[in-house]
């Protein structure tokens, strides 16, 4: 029972851990709707206590061995005070890490209870806070150039590329909620494990202490993630992680994976194997990798897209963070031990006078501090180096992409003048087809003039020798019957049938649609009304219409009335403007 | 199998931009043959472009449900819908252009009729042009850019041709009444829209490529 008592300080600080680093899971897949958030926060409780269980032992280790708590009432107010610190510092917007405020915590117990501080772990631990956030810059510099390498290759269509995302950040959210259950956890129940011992029997198997604590650990923050990670995706989720979900895809598998290699017992146990040297299993915040990976990206994408004021706010939250905490449990640790006469250590509790008294402890020495400063020494000179090497690479990308961005130019340009001369050619040709059929029809008239001056010559010369025969002919009769025949043949020449009918066919050719319409609006015109309607449709006057009728233009005035009346107008409509308008 | 619905919508998608496509091309001939008194032609253009009108909004209607039954692209559906919406108005435009031809009837003078077919065809280039940088749009984003220049060369080129055209009306012709000139204005106005509303997609293009460039 009083166990239960005293790891709910764990509990609370698991859950808390839950709500506030799911977002950093499934915050962009959620927030962006291409995962809904039930289906995420089964997935990513799930694996965190997956990762609980069975990876979670690693990162206990290092904890452990920077200050072992013997006693539960010390891990109590440790747990305890780290969750106050991480609650205060969310609740006032304030950077926060919940695995610096642990190492405070436990930094604090140390000094209170005067057992030594292993400042070769602390050393470890420090510089991983600083690796963790660059080994996530690296990776997700990287994997972002694979990914665009990738998209721009395939040109794969949006749609099929959405599915391709949405699995993704499935896969790739179910890998960090693994991760970040085995790196955190020990954050959660690390300080209860050397507190207690105890095993529970169940049939064949045998659950350890760690084994309940971790899980105990891992559901306590599924249960964060299931109960209020929801709001904090809502509200101060897209804050930090507002990003496309391609870019999401590669900021959360870069997070997955240092959490990864950062608390994987069995890739450490690899590096030692092929001679390398053993990674350092220490819990690292994820907040903070991801804040890592983000910039690792913009420095992909151009230096003025790097959140150096992000970079700032790291170094704020590791320095507060542990601070705020040790000093905090310090405090409280006098009071649960003097006023709750709490057991808060197993050791008998003397003055401090040295952080370096204990026994057992590596002592801080020369040697430790040589380490510390070549390896920040080391950390500026890499750190120095890359930049230059990149502001070079830069400069010399942005030259070649000025070049490139000048000659597309040119060839744009001369493609655009291309197309202009493609459309002014096009032009001159449609302007040539109608000249070439305008040429084609005054072709055709001019054949028609000179085949009727043939034939007005022709029936001249036939009038002018019949003429001729009647002055010859002398009988009176006949010469009367003669010139008769002559004037009858005038007269019948006189009536222009074929010039007439080339004049109906040009109003037709011009008015092409006209006839069928006027058929449409009136069908029971006569042959004589319908050319009447046209010559009015192509503005000939009453007089003008009389002789290509061949009646009197008083006849034509009386065709116009009847006209009128079939087509029923008004006295104010005038004819011809209600003709020109069918 | 596991691609059925998005090569579903993908279909549809390919198919409205064959709708847009054609519009244009019905715009140009429809102007063309009107001016050119093919009346016939012009009528089927006419009818034409009225079907593909309603033909374009269902398939875009089409989309719209898809897109957003299946919660498909969340964070891009509502920049794709507003830009077939903006390629949609560009059907819309092309009939209702045409539609104008049709009842108006304006009188264009034989001297102004090649001058309306460059109008024409340089403000159907523009929008012509824009097809190609939506499609590229989906399949490569980097490339919109590249495309969309054309665009806004023959926007350019559209204003400049017109605003010939109507000095030309206003100050060469003074046979034509002054209702006449106007008339002839708002059509050189009309034929402009389309390159104008063209224009209004490629600045839509450019943005929706810069969000998904990676």
């Amino acid at each position: 029972m009083l166990f239960l008592l005293f790891i709910t300080s764990g509990l609370f600080l698991g859950w808390s851990l839950g709500a506030n680093d799911a977002a950093n899971v499934f915050g962009t897949a959620v927030g962006s709707r291409m995962i809904k958030f039930r289906k995420a926060a089964i997935i990513a409780s799930l694996f965190v206590i997956l990762g609980a269980v069975l990876q979670g032992t690693g990162a206990t280790e290092t904890l452990s061995s920077l200050g072992s708590i013997d006693a539960m009432g010390g891990a109590f107010t440790v747990a305890l005070c780290s969750a106050i610190v991480v609650t205060w510092m969310t609740y006032y917007k304030l950077p926060v890490s919940t695995s610096q405020a642990i190492v405070g915590a436990i930094i604090g117990w140390c000094f209170y209870t005067s057992n030594p501080v292993d400042y070769k772990v602390l050393t470890v631990i420090a510089v991983s806070w600083f690796t963790g956030p660059l080994l996530g810059a690296i990776f997700s510099g990287l994997l972002y150039l694979l990914m665009r390498y990738y998209m721009r290759r395939t040109k794969t269509h949006v749609l099929i590329l959405d599915s391709h995302i949405r699995n993704g950040l499935l896969i790739v959210g179910a890998f960090a909620a693994f991760s970040l259950g085995a790196n955190n956890v020990s954050n959660v129940m690390g300080v209860f494990v050397n507190s207690t011992s105890f095993h529970i029997n169940a049939g064949p198997f045998t659950f350890t202490n760690t084994h309940v604590l971790f899980l105990l650990g891992g559901l306590s923050i599924a249960a964060g993630i299931l109960t209020y990670s929801k709001k904090v995706i809502n509200t101060v989720g897209h804050g930090l992680l507002e990003m496309t979900p391609e870019t999401a895809i590669v900021v959360v598998l870069s997070q997955a994976l240092v959490l990864f290699i950062f608390s994987s017992t069995a890739l450490s146990d690899l590096f030692v194997r092929i001679g390398l040297p053993a990674i350092p299993l220490v819990p690292v915040s994820s907040t903070q990798v991801i804040v890592g990976a983000l910039i690792g990206i913009g420095a992909i994408k151009g230096i003025q897209e790097i959140r150096f004021k992000m970079l700032g706010t790291i170094m704020l939250g590791w320095l507060m963070t542990p601070v705020l905490a040790g000093l905090l449990t310090f405090i409280s640790l006098f009071f649960v031990n003097n006023v709750f006469k709490i057991d808060i250590t197993h050791k008998q509790l003397t003055v401090v006078t040295s952080p370096a008294a204990g026994p057992t402890t590596t002592v801080i020495n020369l040697p430790v501090n040589t380490v510390l400063i070549s390896v920040t020494a080391i950390a500026l000179a890499v750190m120095g180096i890359t930049a230059y090497l990149y502001f070079r690479h830069y400069r010399s990308k942005t030259a070649a992409r000025e070049y490139n961005t000048r000659l597309n130019e040119q060839l744009q340009y001369a493609e655009l003048q291309k197309s202009l001369s493609e459309i002014e050619i096009k032009q001159v040709q449609v302007e040539n087809s109608s000249l070439h059929n305008r040429l084609e029809e005054k072709r055709k008239e001019l054949v028609n003039y000179a085949l009727n001056i043939a034939d007005q010559r022709q029936f001249l010369e036939l009038t002018c020798a019949a003429l001729e025969e009647c002055c010859r002919e002398s009988d009176p009769q006949k010469k009367n019957s003669q010139i008769r025949e002559v004037i009858r043949s005038v007269k019948q020449k006189m009536s222009f049938t074929d010039e007439i009918e080339q004049i109906y066919q040009q109003a037709e050719h011009v008015n092409d649609e006209f006839p069928s319409r006027l058929t449409e609006l009136s069908p029971h015109l006569s042959a004589q009304e319908r050319k009447l309607a046209l010559l009015l449709r192509v503005g000939f006057s009453s007089k003008e219409i009389a002789p290509l009728l061949n009646i009197s233009t008083k006849s034509v005035e009386i065709a116009r009335y009847r006209l009128r009346k079939k087509f029923d107008l008004k006295k104010e409509i005038n004819l011809t403007q209600f003709i020109k308008t069918i | 199998m596991f691609f059925t619905k998005a090569n579903k919508s993908i279909a549809l998608i390919d198919s409205f931009f064959n709708c847009v496509d054609q519009s244009v091309l019905l715009f140009k001939e429809g102007v063309k043959n009107y001016l050119y008194k093919n009346t016939e032609n012009f009528n089927n253009n006419l009818q034409s472009l009225a079907n593909l009108e309603i033909e374009s909004d269902q398939i875009r209607r089409k989309i719209e449900n898809t897109l957003y039954t299946q919660s498909l692209m969340p964070q891009l559906r509502g920049d794709i819908l507003r830009l077939l919406e903006e390629l949609d108005n560009l059907i819309d435009l092309s009939k209702k252009n045409l539609f104008q031809f049709d009842v108006e009837i304006p009188m264009v003078p034989q001297e102004l009729v090649q001058d309306f077919v460059k109008l024409t065809q340089i403000s159907v280039s523009a929008a012509e042009s824009v097809i190609p940088a939506a499609k590229s749009y989906f399949n490569e984003p980097s490339t919109v850019n590249e495309k969309i220049h054309r665009v806004f060369f023959f926007e350019k080129e559209t204003d400049v041709y017109a605003d010939v055209v109507r000095r030309k009306i206003f100050r060469e012709m003074p046979s034509l009444k002054l209702s006449e000139k106007f008339h002839l204005r708002y059509f050189t106005l009309h034929i402009e829209n389309i390159s104008d509303t063209a224009e209004k997609v490629a600045d839509l293009l450019a943005i929706m490529a810069i969000k998904r460039i990676m």
